[in-house]
């Protein structure tokens, strides 16, 4: 039987196999890319962030302390022209002057005409008797003698006091100036006034959203109104950084909740008052999603792009990868069944060689049975014996013609290549058969087109393929018949032949069928394989075989070679 | 006809000598030896119309015993028959001047009916030579 090589394909290994190589591959072909682009991508956005903090903390110091030193600024003013006024007083006017019930609150009205903040004003002599009195209390006669600002303005001329309830039942505080007489003694002129004075330099300015500013004694007692932290005269719990004297300190605190709290003080100098200032915002990392959305969104938006393209792309490179190892592997396994078949080839062709020996032998006995048998004179069984002869040599007939396609066969299943000049091999081809095409006066021309390229190809199979259309052509034709044999080149890569006989031609039904194993037309004669074996090796080689042909009109056999065969 | 004087070359001695004894049985005078070298001296001592030569043999194949005997007998008619047959090697056998080349195990008839070719073939040239031969003598006798 011939065996057809396509019977047995070659069944290429998984190419799936080495899974967990290629998805560590990929897995190296996203990461490392990503990083590379995410890397200097985030450490942008990180630089942004710090700025933006930075920005959005020095913004709110500032905020803070422009806040602080306006309105100490006009604190001091209000204080300081208050007092300015009250000295005035105490200086321009004389003892006598003052000393009088009615012209003490001649000036209370000038005051509160002028600054409306004065509630009472008073003269208390040097043993701290509030001997004269202007106001809407009943406090003439009062002694301050051990109260502890008395003490305080007989020593240091000016005092201020922290606001306080007292006798009067709501919130004031006082301001005291003392005079001394040129006889040593000395009095004091003693205004209260309304803690609105100090409100009213606080809400006069604009606060800053969630914002407050109030004033507290060293003591931590609210002066003023806070929308934080109470009433006047509650107590805060507030550090006051000590020393602070005539500085603004700013401090910043971090809440629970993720807001931040910006605090600044200020001593009012000359006063027991510090000034407070505070604002809460947002913490610097939520304000910074809220204000820099944008970069945020650009910065989400590169991550997924950048993740998806270098996905995609390691996807694509992979399957690439992939579709090539398994192309080598198929090429790899192709080879080894090459390789395989080659081995088989030869194996069959040493065996066909091995077994053509004894078998001509047997042949040679059989037939020389046959020759004494048949000149030996008349013998009991001599037509039996001739008979079994006969069958032996049908026999030998048989497994001869085996042997002859394992030859075929094994040949066939290994191709070697060289440089072939087409024209020479035909010319040793034909020379092969010169002594049947002399005997029967065969024409045979060969032409061929000047510079016809050599090919790379299998020269025993080529032979063998031009012997089989040229033993076709001389069964064709007649006797002192014309083959003519012509070599053109197509063109770079592709060379053609065509033998052209001049026989029977072949009729259009067996025309389709040619090529077909076991069809023959020759009867006994053929094998009906030489053209089904010749299409066979020239397709092997890469070329193509085609046949024209009509009953009378002889036959065209067309050969097309490549060059150099490409796989 | 003149007796038909074959040389038959194998290393197959029991194959050789079956195929003498058989030829020898038409009315041939076949010989055997058994190898490239035996068969030199044979072709150079005596005349064979023609030579029946195995192509694969142990020492000097048939190829290389072809050749040579075609150095000492340029006229020799060599049939190559072998059991190890292929192509390139009956092509490689007919270029190297063989007259025929046979694939074993082959039919007894055809092979004699190759004989027989070989030796009108010898004859033909023998012939031509001779003319050549004589025409060469009397051009240069200037006859």
């Amino acid at each position: 039987m011939e065996h057809n090589p396509a019977d047995i394909s070659p069944r290429p290994k998984n190419p799936t196999v080495g899974l967990p190589r290629y998805r560590r591959l990929r897995w190296n072909l996203i990461v490392i890319p990503s990083l590379a682009a995410l890397v200097p991508l985030i450490i942008m956005a990180a630089i942004n962030y710090r700025q933006d903090v930075a920005a959005y903390k020095s913004e709110s110091r500032y905020a803070i302390s422009r806040l602080l030193s306006n309105t100490r600024r006009s604190l001091q003013f209000a204080l300081e022209e208050r007092r300015a006024v009250l000295t005035l007083i105490a200086k321009n006017r004389s003892l006598e002057d003052l000393s009088n019930d009615a012209r003490l609150m001649a000036i209370l009205r000038d005051l509160k005409e002028s600054f409306g903040d004065f509630v009472d004003l008073g003269l208390i002599d040097g043993a701290g008797v509030q001997s004269f009195y202007a106001g809407p209390y009943a406090l003439k006669g009062a002694n301050y003698k051990d109260q502890p600002w008395f003490h305080e303005v007989s020593l240091r001329g000016v005092y201020v006091s922290d606001v306080f309830q007292g006798l009067r039942k709501f919130p004031h505080f006082v301001i005291a100036i003392a005079r001394e007489m040129k006889d040593g003694e000395y009095y004091v002129l003693r205004a209260t006034i309304d803690t609105e004075l100090l409100s009213r330099q606080i809400y006069a300015l604009e606060l800053i959203e969630r914002a407050d500013m109030f004033i507290i004694n060293k003591d931590g007692v609210l002066q003023t109104r806070s929308a934080f932290h109470g009433e006047v005269l509650d107590s805060v719990a507030l550090n006051i950084p000590p020393h602070i004297l005539d500085r603004e300190i700013i401090e910043e605190k971090d809440l629970p909740g993720g807001e931040r709290m910006t605090m600044g003080f200020a001593a009012i100098a000359g006063s027991p008052f510090v000034l407070v200032a505070l604002s809460v915002r947002e913490a610097s990392f939520t304000h910074w999603l809220y204000e820099r959305s944008d970069v945020i969104l650009f910065l989400i938006a590169s991550v997924v792009v950048i993740l998806v393209v270098v996905s995609f792309r390691s996807k694509h490179v992979i399957s690439r990868l992939q579709e090539s190892d398994s192309r080598r592997a198929k090429m790899l396994h192709n080879l080894e069944y090459t390789n395989k078949m080659a081995t088989l080839g030869r194996l069959a062709a040493g065996v066909a060689h091995e077994v053509n020996n004894p078998l001509a032998i047997i042949n040679e006995k059989a037939g020389l049975i046959k020759d004494i048998a048949t000149h030996e004179g008349d013998f009991p069984k001599k037509d039996k014996i001739i008979s079994l002869v006969d069958s032996i040599t049908t026999s030998v007939d048989r497994c001869s013609r085996v042997t002859r396609r394992l030859l075929g066969f094994g040949r066939r299943m290994e191709t070697r290549r060289e440089q072939i000049d087409v024209k020479s091999l035909i010319d040793d081809v034909l020379d092969f058969q010169r002594t049947e095409a002399a005997h029967r006066n065969i024409r045979i021309n060969v032409q061929s087109a000047p510079e016809v390229s050599p090919i790379q190809s299998d020269r025993g199979q080529l032979q063998q393929v031009f012997l089989n259309i040229i033993s076709n052509a001389y069964a064709a034709v007649e006797d002192g018949g014309t083959i003519d044999v012509a070599i053109s080149q197509l063109n770079s890569n592709e060379i053609a032949v065509t033998v052209t006989d001049d026989g029977v031609g072949i009729e259009p039904k067996d025309l389709q069928n040619i090529f077909e194993p076991f069809f023959s037309t020759k009867g006994e004669a053929g094998t009906g394989l030489g053209l089904s074996i010749t299409k066979d090796i020239v397709e092997k080689l890469g070329g193509i075989i085609e046949v024209q042909s009509g009953i009378g009109k002889g036959t065209v056999f067309t050969v097309n070679m490549p060059v150099e065969k490409v796989d | 006809m003149a007796e038909l004087r074959v040389l038959i070359v194998d290393d197959e001695e029991d194959f050789a000598a079956t195929l003498a004894e058989r030829m020898n049985g038409r009315g041939l005078i076949a010989e055997t030896v058994s190898s490239g070298e035996e068969a030199l001296i044979a072709v150079s001592r005596a005349v064979y119309d023609a030579v029946v030569l195995d192509l694969a043999m142990p020492g000097m194949d048939g190829i290389e015993t072809l050749k040579r005997m075609l150095a000492i007998k340029p006229q020799l008619q060599v049939i190559l028959l072998t059991g190890r047959g292929t192509i390139e090697k009956g092509i490689e056998s007919i270029r190297s001047g063989a007259f025929e080349f046979l694939e074993k195990p082959i039919k007894f008839d055809t092979l004699l009916s190759k004989v027989n070719e070989a030796k009108s073939r010898a004859m033909a040239l023998t012939e031509e030579k001779t003319k050549d031969m004589i025409e060469e003598m009397l051009r240069r006798w200037g006859c």
